[in-house]
């Protein structure tokens, strides 16, 4: 019963938005349908929101009791839940500290902390790009070596100044790296890669549909 | 509806050895339904052959119109101008179900080596002689994306390893849904390997929200408890190179499969082995090794073989500058 039941509720679900896709919403009964089942993906994600929660709370309070290695970074981090969570959740007619409203509590913490701290991360990318670049383009073997001198192409394609030394060479070289590198070799590439990912994905939906794949119910 | 289920479950209706012909026939029924039932469909195919014939190609504004008319009378919104994609899915659906059905009945199927997915067991060994656990991130994206559908697949198959060698697991998750589908996947794979008592909840945890708030907390983990293998399987984005630099930088042996092309070069770049596109949702067929699912993957292949004929003809079109035909046989892939 365990299994069944989901396949029948995984079954009748990809069939109505399979079919909602070749009728017109507004003419028949699936469109309608297909909201449903929109809605009912977010209801159950919101209650599974609450697993989230205790899940983070419960690793990190037993990691700080247990003082584990790290422990000071895992109390930072319940402090920051709680801080972000309790202003947003007192209503903000109180005072304009509270809610989720522009001058809250809430507000500050995302604008000057949370989204500072994610561009720093981001930011990081261009060193970590550096190290895997400087790895990845060592000419050990004929494929590496083609590599290099197509990275180092590209590369000189992308700066200004890079393209101002290729058109010195030859004017129409920064067009003809852009035809032949990025919209010939490279395009053919990524679109094989994306035409037997969209059929892997498929094939993988239809034995999902049809109860064959039964693996992400751990079977 | 609720109760033809139950009857149906129960097999009071049909036997329940029959039921999954049933469902195919049932959904073959519906599928072609549609289009015999609005027998015009055909004619818009047939004006755009005129209409270049008498050297005027069509519009493609007029043919929306034309086809939106069809589907007007045809009166219960079928959308007859995406019946080269009912096609397509009807004709995939067959093949599929074919080799599925020679795969039953044991025809011996080819299957290419996919050295990533023959390492897994490796590197979890690897993981159990050095006493360090096996991080595994099921990507970035929520549970009603194939990607992580794929990668909970394939989390099922490296529990059961982890489980069987006593290794320790981590699983962080950035969404609640996936923390609960990890959570039942894991748990299932240690019953099935005999080890309830090994599991724990913890293993499968929910980290952040925030895309790159995960990816702090994965690189820390990493940095700290120095996992012995990484799996990274599913949708990655900017964060890839974070997180697989990071694992290169712990020396850990890394595994990455994501339908991401923008991600795979930063992939092959820091990871041992990287399973590209299709690779991924082939992932859990190949581990488990059950002929049912094998029987998907070839299907798969001979849509593929299908598909190449169709662009290598289409480049024979258009290399011979023939422009009706190019136009006609350009409709027949063009889904509005």
């Amino acid at each position: 019963m365990r299994t069944i039941v989901p396949v029948i509720i995984a079954f009748l679900s990809g069939m109505v938005m399979i079919l909602a896709f070749f009728f017109d919403p507004e003419k028949s009964i699936l469109g309608e349908l297909e909201q449903n089942v929109l809605s009912w993906v977010t209801i159950v994600g919101g209650f599974t929101l609450l697993l989230g929660v205790v899940s983070i709370f419960r690793v990190n309070l037993i990691a700080v009791k247990r003082r584990h290695d790290g422990w000071g970074y895992k109390l930072v981090t319940l402090i920051s839940i709680l801080a972000m969570a309790i202003p947003a959740i007192i209503p903000s007619k109180l005072s304009p500290l509270f809610g989720t409203g522009t001058d809250s509590i809430y507000d500050w913490l995302f604008n000057y902390l949370d989204a500072p701290m994610m561009a720093t991360m981001f930011a990081m990318l261009a060193f970590y790009i550096s190290s895997a670049a400087f790895r990845a383009f060592r000419a050990r073997n004929t494929e590496a070596t083609l590599l290099l001198i197509a990275a180092t192409l590209v590369m000189l394609w992308r700066v200004p100044m890079g393209e101002i030394a290729l058109a010195y060479i030859h004017p129409d070289l920064p067009q003809a790296i852009n035809t032949y590198i990025m919209g010939g070799i490279n395009m053919a590439v990524q679109r094989g890669i994306i035409i037997g990912a969209a059929l892997g994905a498929a094939a993988m939906s239809l034995r999902i549909l049809l109860g064959i794949e039964r693996t992400y119910l751990g079977k | 509806m609720t109760f033809v289920v139950i009857l149906l479950y129960k097999g009071v209706i049909i036997p329940q050895r029959q039921l999954f012909r049933f469902l195919i026939i049932i959904i073959g029924l519906i599928l072609l339904a549609a289009p015999i039932l609005s027998a015009d469909s055909l004619d818009v195919a047939t004006d755009s052959v005129q209409d270049v014939a008498g050297q005027i190609i069509t519009d493609s504004v007029e043919t929306t119109t034309s086809t939106e008319e069809v589907a007007e009378d045809s009166g219960w919104g079928y959308r007859t101008e995406r019946n080269n994609a009912l096609f397509l899915m009807v004709l995939f659906s067959v093949v599929i179900l074919v080799y599925t059905r020679w795969a039953k009945q044991g025809k011996e199927l080819f299957l290419r080596k996919i050295n990533g997915l023959d390492e897994v067991e490796e590197a979890v060994g690897r993981a159990t002689e050095m006493g360090r656990p096996v991080l595994f991130v099921p990507g970035l994206q929520e549970l009603d994306e194939i990607e992580t559908i794929a990668a909970i697949s394939i989390l099922g198959r490296v529990a059961r390893i982890t489980a069987r060698y006593d290794t320790p697991l981590m699983v962080p998750v950035r969404y609640p849904l996936v923390l609960a589908a990890g959570q039942e996947v894991v748990q299932q794979a240690y019953i099935e390997e005999g080890k309830p008592d090994a599991y724990n909840v913890d293993m499968v945890r929910y980290v952040a929200g925030e895309q790159f708030a995960f990816t702090a907390t994965v690189n820390g983990y990493m940095m700290r408890e120095r996992p012995a293998t990484n799996i990274f399987m599913g949708a990655f984005f900017a964060e890839s190179l974070l997180l697989a630099e990071t694992g290169n930088a712990a020396g850990s042996i890394q595994i990455a499969g994501t339908a991401q092309p923008s991600q795979l070069p930063f992939f092959i770049a820091a990871c041992d082995y990287t399973l590209m596109g299709e690779e991924l949702y082939a992932a859990s067929a190949y581990l488990s090794r059950e002929p049912l699912l094998l029987g998907g993957l070839k299907g798969q292949d001979f849509i593929k073989i299908l598909l190449i004929a169709a662009i290598l003809i289409g480049v024979l079109i258009v290399s011979l500058d023939i422009e009706a035909i190019a136009e006609l046989y350009k409709s027949l892939f063009v889904s509005v």
